[in-house]
């Protein structure tokens, strides 16, 4: 299919393409109900709960009345639907927010401000510098005579670097007046939702042109959401509009995350399901069995000799609707409420503000914060998620003399001062190439400050660096730039800017010296890119030697260069740039060609190093969610070095000898996979030793790895503990989550900037900091944070709190749910295996949903440990981790209780109440009020912490189950008319409501009182220590750790793995012995020994 | 491993959250205990002093209680008389349903015994076994808004009872419902040296039921006209508020073994006085081997003679008792330190990390 727009024609086309309405709402008014109906049906367990509310319809086999379970799946349905609505609301006015903004489009040739939502295919749109783009633009023309414009597509592909995209060739030179008026004809494809293809062409109406088709490439294109940067304006024809441009083709609501507890809850859910399913039909077979042997002859029954064709089915059919209360109908609303009410706490939580910003914590999803306390790896960025992302220049190397070594900060560094005030030429060429090699743009404030705007923060720290050393870039009035150093002013004409890529790592400028008129090429860039182009001769031995050492303290260090340019050198050349600048085939490629003519015989001026700092308490943080068994990855796009270096001074890996760094690298498949053969075969001896072994991985290896070498890689992947991969693209940093992922790991994946995005969509939970590089990564993610420390807090506290409770709501939902349903079964047993319900319709549905749900759901503000045990003892977080607290085995648990309970409130409300006293509403009321008496206690003994609204939910809902029942018992019409009231007068009821509750709750307070004292898990002991305020420090906390900020930044150069080395193996040539004395014990042999090898046992088992 | 540094550093970031100028205030959630979760809360833990106290407590409430309770039941005096098999006459032994649907006069005369002294008042209870007044069939089959109003717009409940085809109309029963229609006729009379001894059947169902239940206005029609006979007729000048068997029958028991009252004595009896019964024994419980008993039986404040409560009472409390003593004596024996890191087995290795 192609679509044909016509340029600028105002009738045409209207119709025939949506406009450019933005819609991302699920409903509408009209398709809501029955839509959002349909959604919730396809849940299992409510189609369940229909179907179970359906067959109540029919009278003969419905126990209750119908009403006991229409009431509340309505009530569910609302709340959800409710909640959905309000969310498709909050969509609605983001959309309607979008629809509305004011953009400029050409209406019969002259330029008007519409509202987005009225831009039509064919439209000229213009857009100005930092304008967001409304919709798919073919470009047509740009402030840049070239026709070049640059946009960022960070909401697009999460890249954050500026693209630049260029008008066609058939609009090269077509007047700014003109633009209004051009027309013409586009064909392309229709939309579709690649972001990197576009092939079409385009043909514009003379007078502009001739009948010549001139081919559109996506370089000719701007997207939706890109936002147009350092280009005063451009303009483009609409080609896709609203919900067809490649954005919202790609766009969709994302799929809701399940959390590892649902996943579980609804397993179990399943198994109750089919338990109740072999009990209906054992039931059904004795009801019918009995039916035809006994009940015949029961004469008072008056059996039909002959009964309907699905005769057979009624028995059956009515322990189905017996038994349906088994899986409880309010568990999901009960869920959902409690985590929106984690959500909430962490929302609310002052230790998780970020002071400097004063922004708070927020949960953006509130579904999974069960998933923060069962995290098993964490994939972090580095830039600005482990640093603070503000650079800083601490050091330099000017000619070979190193300043700041002494200091760490080369601005205090006397000796540079004294060289800077004294005049040293080569002092001030390197500040000068500092102050003006680059894109900064100075502006003075109203205060007279000045302000400098720049694209990367590496160098606003170097023009500010140079700044301080009185080398001040002050202004720049087109291409007249202004320095002042000590009292001159020094202008500078910038005659070209060789841009920074990627690929070329480096960036140079051309200025001429406007006093004497010399022509200057400087360039900064990283090592490996200027030293190859250094003059010939030049000692780049102490650069190469600054650089390595800088790189060793986590600097990131760049080197500047320059050299002078004559003249007609620079003529020549220019006129090459100019031409390649204006083609429009491999254009990138041919600019780095030209460049590259010019970028030779540089003189070396020196090193620069750029502190990236630390976050406050990243080691600290990374210590202790380690030591809770939490595996951390390092996906960064820095260099190795770099990345290294900022690993271990963040306790990200050990220097050796406890740690060792591996190394895959290779440029080729085969060096690629002999590299990591090695790797794994190290890994594989060393996976039962307690040594911290990490591997380093680069973008490219990686990229071979995936792709030939991935099972491989799989399994080194979960081997290893820590990796830091290095160079990763946005879309590996994706890949290597998936991979996790694949491996039925649990993920969190953190990070700051718009090349995260991907990497934090695609995990089980996605952090964003909200940081300097914007807001992108938290908008995206699950949760943001302001700092990375607080990410202990939010796995630690919140997210294991959130397990915890949801654990125990969970599995005291089925237990209370199984008890009544138990009784009933046990009920059936002496009522002739018909069916009948002991309990009356009102009972059963205010059971559920009001007299068991409400002293559970306070159970969300137990605290099982306090908060600072938690964060003394991380390894508690295991429990969380290996889902020691909701699995078979702890609902086997409480199943066995409910029957316990149920048998015990049983057995006694009959025969305490026989013979005489046995009247059915009177047995019934006291066998209820045995549950609710005995949930009361079961519910104070799980609460760990007790506070007001604990007391008052448990007590206060059982003062209400009486005030309800007495209420009901006043009423005539009720069926439980004097109920309650007589049995609150019977010495009789008491009694055996004591002793349901003395024989229901002794075993349990035993058993658990035994299991508490005599084989005390983890928590229990800590819970000890920290109530008996005994000595909560353990006894290994001896040894000294944590090193300081100042440690790291001094040199570790004894202890440093020698990553230098392309094939780094000490390890195989290690002895056994050695290796073995570096301590027998980690914090995670018990993890290792205990639970991590059996729960992966499968996946692991075959390595060893 | 666990460095004072790190909890320095996290009550250091607490402290600083408090005292530091806050610059964005209304970004700021607002600070109270609930949302800090930081509730002053009571945390219990199961030392084994408490434990054992609680235990100990258990037992000291329960054994008095269940001692109190086994008196009370022992203090009851209540004779039972099963005469299902013995009312029938042995040549009619073989078959005693049919001879229970056939036969016209069926008399029975029996004697018991008191075996201690009775006060007044002495409940007269009917009692069946094996009779499933809980069925579901049969608990459905009765229409309250019937009994209440007379009104038999929709007493589709109550079938197969429900209506009478009286020749060619129908006709409602009421009451209507195989409980109403399955009522208990045996009737018993009592006489103590040969001097009648009154049975009171006034107020022998519940108030409420009489009251609000049963409506005053309405008087049995077509009861126990069909074909198939059940249990007793009613009187037709009789309101339901007043026909309290019937009161007394359609409380149905939750369990197959239950008693209903028939009635009071309200004379003492006094010990080996022997009182007569002359029972008529018609209602049907043959068919499904069903026990009949006669019982005669006094109030204590638990109600009648059940050892359930005292036993199940002196069995838990027992119980606890003996927990109490084997936990006390685990403890001794084998103390063991609460909370001691070295169990935490990430300590447990010398000179772990």
């Amino acid at each position: 299919m192609k679509r044909y727009v016509c340029i600028n024609d105002d009738e045409s086309s209207h119709d025939l393409y949506c406009d450019n309405r933005i819609s991302n709402r699920k409903y509408t008014l009209l398709n809501f109900l029955p839509k959002n109906l349909w959604e919730q049906f396809s849940r299992f367990m409510n189609q369940y709960f229909l179907l179970i509310a359906c067959l109540q319809l029919w009278p003969l086999i419905t126990p209750v009345n119908p009403a006991s379970t229409w009431g509340p799946l309505i009530f569910i349905f609302a709340v959800s639907a409710t909640k959905e609505a309000w969310d498709d609301y909050n969509r609605y006015l983001s959309d309607k927010k979008a629809n509305e903004k004011e953009v400029w489009v050409v209406r019969q040739g002259i330029r008007k401000l519409v509202q987005a939502q009225d831009v039509h295919v064919g439209n000229i749109v213009w857009i100005r510098e930092n304008d967001e783009v409304p919709c798919d633009l073919v470009l047509i023309g740009t402030s840049d005579p070239q026709g070049v414009c640059y946009i960022e597509t960070a909401a697009l592909d999460g890249e954050t670097d500026l693209k630049t995209r260029v008008i066609p060739s058939a609009c090269v030179g077509i007047d700014y007046e003109l633009l209004h008026k051009i027309k013409g004809v586009i064909e392309c494809p229709s939309a579709d939702k690649d972001i990197r293809r576009f092939d079409g062409n385009v043909r514009l109406f003379p007078p502009f042109l001739d009948n010549d088709v001139c081919p559109l490439t996506i370089k000719n294109t701007i997207l939706q959401s890109c936002y147009l940067r350092n280009t005063e304006w451009a303009c483009g024809v609409a080609v896709y509009t609203g919900n067809e441009t490649k954005l919202g083709m790609s766009r969709g609501i994302p799929e809701p995350k399940l959390t590892a507890m649902d996943a579980m809850i609804d397993k179990l859910t399943g198994a109750i399901f089919v338990f109740q399913i072999v009990v209906v039909i054992v039931l059904g077979i004795a009801g019918n069995v009995w039916k035809d042997t006994e009940a015949r002859k029961q004469w008072y029954v008056e059996y039909p000799k002959e009964g309907p064709w699905f005769e057979l089915l009624v028995i059956p059919l009515r322990f189905e609707l017996l038994c349906s209360i088994m899986i409880p109908i309010s568990i999901k609303v009960s869920l959902d409420l409690v985590k929106s009410l984690y959500a909430k706490f962490i929302d609310w939580d002052n230790q998780m503000i970020d002071q400097e910003s004063g922004t708070p914590a927020h949960a953006t999803n509130t579904a999974i914060s069960e998933d923060l306390g069962q995290v098993e790896y964490i994939l972090t960025d580095k830039t600005g998620t482990l640093t603070e992302n503000k650079m800083i220049f601490r050091r330099c190397c000017i000619n070979g003399v190193f300043y700041g070594n002494e200091s760490g900060d080369a601005l205090k560094d006397v000796e540079l001062l004294d060289a800077v005030s004294s005049g040293s030429p080569d002092v001030i060429r390197f500040l000068t190439v500092m102050a003006i090699c680059n894109t900064v743009i100075p502006i003075r404030s109203k205060s007279g400050d000045i302000l400098y705007k720049a694209q990367s923060q590496d160098e606003d720290a170097l023009v500010r660096a140079a700044a301080r050393l009185h080398m001040i870039f002050v202004n720049k009035n087109a291409n007249i730039l202004e320095i002042k150093f000590n009292a001159s002013t020094i202008q500078y004409e910038v005659l070209e800017t060789l841009e920074f890529t990627s690929d070329r790592k480096r960036m140079s400028v051309v200025v001429k010296d406007c006093q004497n008129g010399k022509i200057f090429l400087l360039t900064k860039g990283a090592d490996e890119s200027i030293l190859p182009h250094a003059c010939a001769g030049q000692q780049t031995r102490a650069v190469i030697e600054a650089v390595e050492h800088y790189a060793q303290l986590g600097l990131r260090t760049l080197c500047l260069a320059w050299r002078e340019l004559r003249e007609d050198e620079y003529r020549e050349w220019s006129l090459l740039f100019k031409e390649a600048s204006s083609t429009l085939v491999d254009r990138e490629w041919r600019i780095a060609d030209v460049c590259q003519r010019l970028e030779h015989d540089l003189e070396i001026l020196g090193v620069t190093a750029i502190e990236d700092r630390l976050q406050d308490g990243v080691p600290e943080t990374i210590e202790t969610l380690r030591k809770a068994g939490i595996n951390f990855w390092m996906l960064t796009g820095d260099k190795q070095n770099t990345a290294i270096q900022i690993a271990l001074s963040c306790n990200f890996i050990s220097p050796e000898p406890k740690g060792q760094l591996l190394s895959i690298d290779g440029k080729t498949k085969d060096e690629v996979r002999t590299s990591l053969e090695r790797v794994l075969l190290t890994m594989r001896i060393t996976v039962s030793e307690p040594k911290d072994v990490a591997f380093v991985v680069d973008g490219w290896a990686l990229e071979i790895a995936l792709t030939y070498y991935r099972k491989a890689f799989t399994e080194l992947a979960i081997l290893s503990r820590t990796a830091i991969c290095c160079r990763v693209t946005p879309s590996q940093k994706a890949q290597l989550v998936e991979l996790l992922r694949s491996c039925d790991y649990r993920i969190l994946a953190i990070g700051d900037g718009g090349n995260d995005v991907r990497m934090i969509q695609q995990a089980d939970i996605g952090v964003g900091i909200s940081g300097r590089e914007g807001l992108q990564a938290a908008r995206a993610a699950d949760y943001s944070i302001g700092k990375f420390r607080f990410l202990k807090r939010l796995i630690l506290v919140h997210g294991r709190y959130s397990y915890n409770r949801t654990a125990f709501l969970s599995q005291y939902s089925f237990y209370k749910s199984l008890l009544i349903c138990f009784i009933q079964i046990f009920f059936s047993f002496i009522s002739g295996v018909s069916g009948t319900s002991l309990f009356n319709s009102v009972s059963l549905m205010a059971y559920n949903v009001f007299y068991t749900s409400i002293p559970v759901l306070v159970s969300v503000l137990d605290k099982d440990l306090s908060e600072e045990t938690v964060m003394q003892h991380p390894q508690i977080l295991f429990y969380c981790q290996a889902g020691r607290l909701l699995n078979p085995s702890t609902f086997a648990g409480w199943f066995g209780r409910s029957l316990f309970h149920a048998i015990v409130v049983f057995v006694i409300s009959i025969h305490a109440y026989a013979y005489e006293k046995s009247e059915m509403e009177e047995v019934s009321m006291v066998a209820l009020s045995g549950c609710i008496w005995l949930q009361a206690f079961v519910v104070t003994l799980e609460t760990n912490s007790i506070t007001i609204l604990q007391y008052i939910a448990i007590w206060g809902n059982l003062v209400a189950f009486y005030v309800i029942n007495w209420i009901f018992s006043a009423l005539p019409s009720s069926g439980m008319y004097t109920i309650m009231f007589r049995l609150c007068r019977q010495p009789s009821y008491w009694t055996t409501v004591f002793l349901i509750v003395g024989a229901g709750m002794g075993p349990i307070l035993a058993l658990k009182y035994f299991r508490y004292t005599y084989r005390p898990s983890k928590i229990n002991i800590l819970q000890q220590a920290e109530r008996m305020g005994g000595p909560i420090l353990s006894i290994g906390s001896i040894e000294p750790q944590a090193r300081s900020l100042e440690k790291d930044v001094s040199p570790l150069s004894i202890t440093q793995p020698k990553n230098r080395n392309p094939v780094f193996e000490p390890l195989l040539s290690d002895s056994p012995n050695t290796r073995r004395s570096f301590g027998s014990g980690t914090p995670f042999d018990f993890f290792q020994s205990q639970s991590r090898l059996s729960l992966s046992y499968t996946r692991n088992c075959k390595n060893n | 491993m666990m460095s004072s540094n790190t909890a320095a550093s996290s009550s250091g970031g607490a402290g600083s959250a408090d005292s530091s100028a806050p610059r964005r205030i209304s970004k700021r959630p607002k600070y109270s205990k609930f949302t800090q979760q930081e509730l002053p809360a009571c945390k219990p833990i199961l030392t084994p002093r408490w434990v054992i106290s609680a235990f100990l407590l258990v037992s000291i409430i329960f054994i008095p209680i269940g001692v109190a309770s086994l008196f009370a039941s022992r203090d009851v005096v209540e004779l039972v008389d099963e005469y299902e098999t013995v009312c029938i006459p042995p040549a009619n032994r073989t078959d005693k349903v049919k001879y229970i649907q056939t036969s016209t006069d069926n008399t029975c005369n029996r004697s018991i015994t008191v075996t201690k002294k009775m006060k007044q008042p002495i409940y007269v209870y009917y009692q069946l076994d094996n009779f499933y007044q809980n069925h579901r069939r049969y608990v459905k089959s009765r229409n309250d808004a019937q009994l209440k109003n007379g009104n038999s717009d929709d007493i589709s409940s109550c079938k197969p009872e429900d209506n009478l085809s009286n020749g060619s109309a129908i006709v409602p029963i009421v009451p209507c419902g195989l409980i109403a229609w399955s009522l208990f006729n045996d009737t018993y009379k009592f006489s103590r040296n040969n001097l009648p001894l009154t049975v009171n059947k006034k107020d022998i169902s519940w108030k409420s039921d009489r009251e609000h239940k049963f409506g005053k206005d309405v008087y049995p029609k077509n009861f126990q006209n069909g074909t198939l006979k059940g249990g007793a007729s009613l009187n037709e000048s009789i309101p339901l508020s007043k026909q309290e068997d019937l009161i007394v029958w359609m409380r149905t028991a939750a369990l197959p073994t239950f008693r209903k009252l028939y009635g009071r004595i309200e004379v003492d009896l006094e010990e080996n006085e022997t009182i007569q019964v002359i029972l008529e024994n018609n209602y049907n419980t043959y068919s499904f081997n069903g026990k009949k008993k006669l019982v005669l039986s006094t109030t204590s404040w638990l109600g009648g003679r059940n050892d359930f409560l005292g036993i199940a009472y002196l069995t838990v409390g027992g119980l606890s008792f003996f927990l109490a003593l084997s936990f006390t004596v685990v403890y001794l024996v084998k103390p063991r330190r609460l909370g001691d890191p070295s169990y935490l087995s990430w300590n447990r290795n010398p000179g772990g990390r």
